[in-house]
């Protein structure tokens, strides 16, 4: 009972926050936005994340999130989540860009939070550099997402995704926001400039071609190590029994 | 009907069976042109390798089902040699298979003992040989070869010597010290408490005094991940909660089971995994291990800020860094 009242006086407290925010928006195509924004909203995120974003027992409070979690979660297509069992995957967006935008900010008219980034970085391939960002991708992403960007197991059957569709922009955000499992990587401990040279790496590692040959997942001794053992082996067992069967 | 078991009478080894080309022209043919085309087959792979080398270019890149996108290149090099080289393999080993000299011979085994006329012989050479030598008379020499291939003997011992020097403290200290300031790991900046989100991690390493050099052997001990979370999650004990600052918590990268660096921090479950053996750390319990082989949680270092506030190390490490070893006291 406490925990209700205690949500309903959040839910209050912040619906009033943001109509006087609207009333403080100068702009009018920009209320315009927020309004519909809030429209999409309350049709397909509130049963999960409250009537007023304030969250609820099985969805996180939108309060303070930001435009940019919002664009990677609805944009990518995570959010609205299909089903609620481990972790919300990328698929066809079910929202419009347009929408995604409007949605985007109704939820940063709540509370400040991360906006989404800016045109600074699609200078990434001018700004970047890729040697910087293979050094800080090693020390700080490749844990979770693979020495190639291929994603990796986390516990519990969560995973890293793959890096391998990911555009600039949904990159930054991933960063800033910290999505799911991800932790925040802050502007102050990898700067913006540092983030696009970890950018311009990944969209390196996107189109390096495979001189090897078959790269298995570029995921290491894991499949190198299962085709080496079943058909490297089973091959020179081939040949043994070949060399010993008597010709008839 | 009788019930009595025959004798059975040792049937000896299986009657030869000649291969068919021994008998039959046709298949001897057959055969002779089978090892024969498989000779052509590995010289067409050699000039396939050497048509590769001169005339595909080295940066083409071919589309190969299952393969994927492949550099032509290398793909016709490496299917040529193989070609060849595998042909003459397979040609040799057919050829001798089906037509080289079938027959089966059996070879009885020897006795062990030489015979006894050998045996005398031997002794006599030996004696005969070490007349000669005259190592019972000239002393000097018999000496001087003992002592030579005694010194030699004990030379393998100085190199035990490489398996130390001993460790000595290294393996019980880091290059944290108290006041040491926390810079990011790559980039060295200092970092202010207000840099980090909850939910925010930062990689770390101590900050270098001028003139020190930041060795592969000191990132290995003294590599350090930061998370931010609030307060009101901590489950800790007093002094460990004091170790904290402000939500922020520190913790040693290197898993205390095997030592490699444990950095996949899960933001909502709050637990800190190691990539190589799936210990799993539960960070508001001061990393105690909640998952696999890790017997002991990450020691925590105890940080705070300086006078101009950035974070800073307030003690060293109180526990070596890292998996376990002979002579660490816990």
């Amino acid at each position: 009972m406490l925990l209700l009242f205690a949500l309903f006086m959040i839910g209050t407290t912040f619906s009033v926050a943001s109509a006087s925010t609207k009333q403080a928006s100068g702009s009018l195509s920009r209320s315009v936005a927020i309004d519909e924004g809030r429209q999409i909203f309350l049709k397909g995120c509130s049963s999960c994340h409250g009537l007023n974003a304030e969250g609820g027992s099985i969805a996180p409070s939108l309060i303070g999130v930001g435009a940019a979690s919002v664009d990677f979660q609805v944009g990518t297509g995570r959010m609205p989540m299909a089903d609620m069992t481990v972790q919300a995957m990328r698929k066809t967006p079910a929202y419009t860009p347009e929408q995604v935008a409007a949605v985007a900010a109704y939820v940063a008219s709540l509370a400040p939070g991360p906006a989404i980034p800016g045109s600074e970085i699609v200078n990434y391939e001018r700004d970047g550099s890729t040697a910087e960002g293979g050094e800080l991708f090693r020390t700080n992403c490749a844990m979770c997402h693979n020495f190639a960007g291929q994603g990796g197991a986390l516990s519990q059957g969560k995973f890293a995704p793959t890096l391998m569709e990911s555009d600039p922009k949904t990159i930054v955000e991933a960063m800033i926001t910290g999505p799911q499992s991800m932790p925040v990587f802050s502007d102050k401990i990898i700067t913006p400039a540092e983030k696009l040279s970890i950018i311009k790496w990944i969209k390196a590692a996107q189109v390096e071609p495979s001189l090897g040959g078959a790269a298995l997942g570029r995921v290491g001794p894991v499949t190198e190590g299962l085709l080496a053992w079943t058909l490297g082996l089973g091959l020179l067992i081939g040949i043994a029994v070949w060399l010993a069967t008597k010709a008839r | 009907m009788s019930h009595e078991v025959a004798n059975l009478s040792d049937p000896g080894l299986p009657d030869h069976v000649h291969r068919l080309a021994d008998s039959d022209p046709a298949a001897e043919k057959k055969a002779e042109r089978a090892v024969a085309f498989l000779f052509i087959l590995s010289a067409l792979g050699t000039v396939l390798f050497i048509a590769s080398y001169v005339y595909i270019p080295h940066n083409l890149f071919v589309f190969v089902p299952i393969l994927g996108s492949t550099n032509a290149h290398q793909l016709f090099l490496g299917l040529g040699l193989t070609i060849s080289m595998l042909c003459i393999g397979l040609g040799a080993v057919h050829w001798a298979k089906t037509l080289m000299p079938d027959n089966e011979i059996i070879a009885q085994r020897h006795e062990f003992r030489s015979p006894e006329n050998e045996r005398k012989e031997f002794v006599a050479a030996v004696k005969e040989g070490a007349a000669a030598s005259g190592l019972g008379r000239r002393s000097i020499i018999k000496r001087t070869l003992g002592l030579s291939l005694g010194l030699v003997g004990i030379s393998p011992l100085f190199l035990l010597r490489d398996l130390g020097p001993l460790p000595k403290e290294q393996l019980q200290t880091t290059s944290w010290k108290t006041g040491t300031r926390l810079v990011t790991d790559p980039g060295n900046r200092p970092i202010k408490p207000s840099d980090l989100e909850v939910g925010a991690v930062a990689q770390v390493l101590p900050q270098l005094t001028p003139g020190e050099e930041r060795t592969l052997n000191n990132i290995g001990k003294d590599a350090v991940l930061l998370i931010r979370l609030r307060t009101e999650d901590f489950q800790l004990s007093p002094e460990r909660l004091s170790w904290t600052h402000e939500g922020i918590i520190a913790f040693s990268k290197i898993c205390s089971h095997m030592g490699c660096a444990v950095a996949l921090y899960e933001q909502q479950t709050k637990h800190l995994l190691c990539p190589c053996h799936q210990s799993t750390f539960d960070v508001p319990r001061a990393a105690k291990v909640i998952f696999g082989p890790a017997a002991r949680p990450l020691p925590q270092l105890a940080i705070t800020v300086d006078s101009e506030g950035y974070l800073i190390a307030s003690q060293p490490f109180t526990e070596p860094v890292g998996p376990s070893f002979w002579e660490r006291s816990s």
